[in-house]
């Protein structure tokens, strides 16, 4: 049977692999050789199980959205992501991946950051673990984002700037990259999304990969059933999303939407529309899609959400675009500013602006009185007060 | 013959140059070869920039910025060089990273190269085995030498697929870094070229990062066959233009 998951040397389809220098070669490899077995050790296992449910709080509830359901005139279920731990879903990822680091024997941590939510999630579990951190960050994310550096601080992590490129993300990550490639022995280098050269996406999504396990326990006991009809989630690298349909990827009879960032719409040159504005290219070691001049240099993407601001998608989110295994829509920052608030008024929950992209698909995309959407509610809104305070006037 | 492999049969040590296209003006390429082959330089590598390049200290990184900056791409840089021939015969590399060869296409790329004269490419994010299954045979086919990284962390077994692989010459980094990062070499590094020297590898190797002038590319040559300069040029770019470029040449030896 056709697979939507990672084969053996990291592709999905045509995407993913290993583009990376020499330099980084060991590295990779290292991981590469282990990621598994150790994944699949007993005490790995137990540690990473006890830390989600005592310390992240999962599982995270599966809730039937009421209100929201009878707005749109079907059955919306929504995964609380935004109850773990940190806010979102990015602590399922750092957990695993500072076990990992653990047993590799690496005594310190890198990782990038765009919004700061991975970093302050990276900062977290290694405060947790007493283990060195270092987290890169543009320029002008931090200068955005000042509530979560001052959190990575406090938690113990060095925040260095990212002042080469475009001063966000993809350069956060360059720089991350360049300090693994520096130091080869004893760092490990914890990426946020289902992005980079293999084994990361698989590794990542597996980490992510609780959400849509317990999606299934939980649908079983509400719904008597498995498998929802659909599965949504935001895509900016795609980890959130990874998780979400990671136990369904090759089941059929589940629908896949990913939503991405449209910015200030698809073709006004400010977007992160990934799968209709990009081309197959390398970036950060992966095949992907990419937004790229004709000439192969990488573009800045915009979006209102730092979160899906990132030029490229992971290699499983090409496959599931090319192949048409996944359904590909695009919400512009106002539609998800709007949908975010009907959430609040709703539901009484204040999503993340990444998950309102998500939540703001029912407005055009029409669904069955009886059919089960899942929306993966990858983070809360606490992160975004400033944006909605200046997009409201609040 | 390729012109990298007669080089390489001369009974000498090479002194290869690295610089970024269009930097500091984007007209400076060909007269930056022009006086490169007649300050003595050996091998040319010409760095296509890239919006990203991650394997690159600041040094490069800035360069590739500015080159973007001044206009230069893939087409252009072609454009530039399609004379070059009639003027130079030194070896010419182009280095650079994967995407923008992927946009242009790869056996348009190396087609391309062979019309203009070049003898090689130094693509460092194009993995091995990828190489080798996918685009071997058009790099052959247009009589392009492609030049693979070697590395301090890189396995010994790893070495001899990558010599078996290679033809020309092995790009050995010298230390675990980014281009620029480092100054000068210690005693990891002289066990380094030690282990490869003793190796015997089938192609020579050339030495690169850290070698920044006569003292390290002295260093550096002792067992390898050459050494490559890339960050401290462009410095010296930076701070004195295009015109005083055999002054940097004669101070490395």
């Amino acid at each position: 049977m056709k697979s939507y998951h990672a084969d053996e040397r990291g592709y999905y389809g045509e995407f993913g692999g290993a583009f990376i220098p020499e330099m980084l070669y060991p590295n990779c490899e290292e991981l590469r050789q282990n990621y598994l077995s150790i994944m699949e050790e007993p005490s790995f296992k137990e540690e990473f199980h006890q830390l989600l449910k005592d310390y992240v709080g999962r599982p995270t509830p599966l809730y039937f959205a009421k209100r929201l359901s009878e707005r749109y005139n079907t059955k919306i279920y929504l995964k609380r992501e935004d109850l773990c731990h940190t806010g979102a879903h990015k602590v399922n990822n750092t957990i695993g991946q500072i076990l990992m680091a653990k047993k590799l024997g690496k005594n310190r941590i890198i990782a990038e950051t765009g919004a700061g939510q991975h970093g302050v999630a990276t900062a977290t579990v290694c405060a947790l673990m007493g283990i060195q951190c270092v987290v890169y960050m543009g320029e002008i994310d931090i200068a955005r984002q000042a509530p979560n550096v001052a959190r990575m601080k406090m938690l113990g992590a060095e925040v260095r700037p990212a002042t080469s490129g475009s001063k966000t993300l993809k350069d956060a990550t360059n720089e991350a990259i360049r300090d693994w490639i520096n130091n080869p022995v004893d760092t490990h280098y914890i990426i946020g999304s289902v992005v980079g050269p293999h084994p990361y996406p698989d590794m990542v999504a597996r980490f992510q990969s609780v959400i849509s396990e317990e999606i299934k326990n939980q649908l079983q006991e509400k719904e008597g059933r498995e498998n929802p009809d659909y599965v949504v989630a935001c895509v900016g690298g795609g980890s959130n999303a990874a998780g979400a349909y990671y136990h369904y990827l090759d089941v059929p009879e589940v629908g896949i939407i990913a939503v991405e960032a449209a910015g200030k719409g698809i073709d006004s040159g400010e977007s992160a529309a990934t799968s209709a504005l990009g081309k197959v290219g390398i970036i950060h070691g992966s095949k992907t899609l990419l937004m790229q001049t004709q000439d192969g240099q990488i573009t800045e993407p915009y979006s209102i959400s730092a979160g899906l601001d990132y030029p490229g998608v992971g290699p499983m989110h090409a496959h599931l675009y090319a192949s048409g295994r996944g359904e590909f829509i695009s919400i512009t920052d106002d539609d998800a500013m709007k949908a975010g608030l009907e959430l609040c008024k709703l539901e009484g929950i204040i999503p993340a602006i990444e998950s309102s992209h998500a939540l703001a698909i029912f407005e055009d995309r029409k669904f069955g009185p009886d059919d089960v959407v899942v929306v993966n509610l990858s983070g809360r809104g606490d992160k975004d007060l400033q944006n909605y305070i200046d997009y409201f006037k609040l | 013959m390729n012109r990298i492999k007669q080089k390489l049969q001369e009974d000498k040590k090479i002194l290869s140059i690295y610089f970024s296209a269009g930097y500091p003006n984007l007209d400076d390429t060909v007269k930056i070869i022009h006086d490169l082959e007649t300050s003595g330089v050996d091998l040319i590598e010409i760095g296509l920039p890239f919006s990203d390049p991650l394997a690159d200290g600041p040094t490069i990184q800035e360069s590739s910025t500015a080159a973007l900056k001044n206009g230069m791409n893939t087409a252009l840089l072609f454009e530039q060089l399609k004379d070059i021939r009639k003027t130079v015969s030194i070896p010419l590399i182009l280095m650079g990273y994967f995407n923008p060869v992927l946009q242009y296409g790869v056996e348009e790329f190396c087609a391309q190269c062979e019309e203009i004269g070049i003898d090689g490419l130094i693509l460092p994010d194009l993995p091995l085995d990828v190489y080798k299954e996918e685009y071997e045979d058009i790099f052959k086919k247009h009589g392009l030498i492609n030049v693979f990284l070697i590395t301090p962390q890189t396995s010994d077994e790893r070495i001899k697929a990558i010599d078996d692989a290679s033809e020309g010459f092995i790009y050995m980094v010298s230390s675990a870094s980014t281009t620029g990062a480092k100054q000068g070499f210690g005693s990891e590094q002289s066990e380094y070229f030690n282990r490869i020297a003793n190796m015997e590898l089938n192609n020579p190797q050339i030495v690169g990062f850290g070698i920044s002038n006569a003292e390290t590319f002295e260093q550096a040559t002792q067992k390898a066959k050459g050494a490559i300069i890339g960050s401290a040029f462009i410095k010296h770019l930076t701070a004195n233009g295009v015109n005083a470029i055999d002054d940097f040449v004669k101070q490395i030896r």
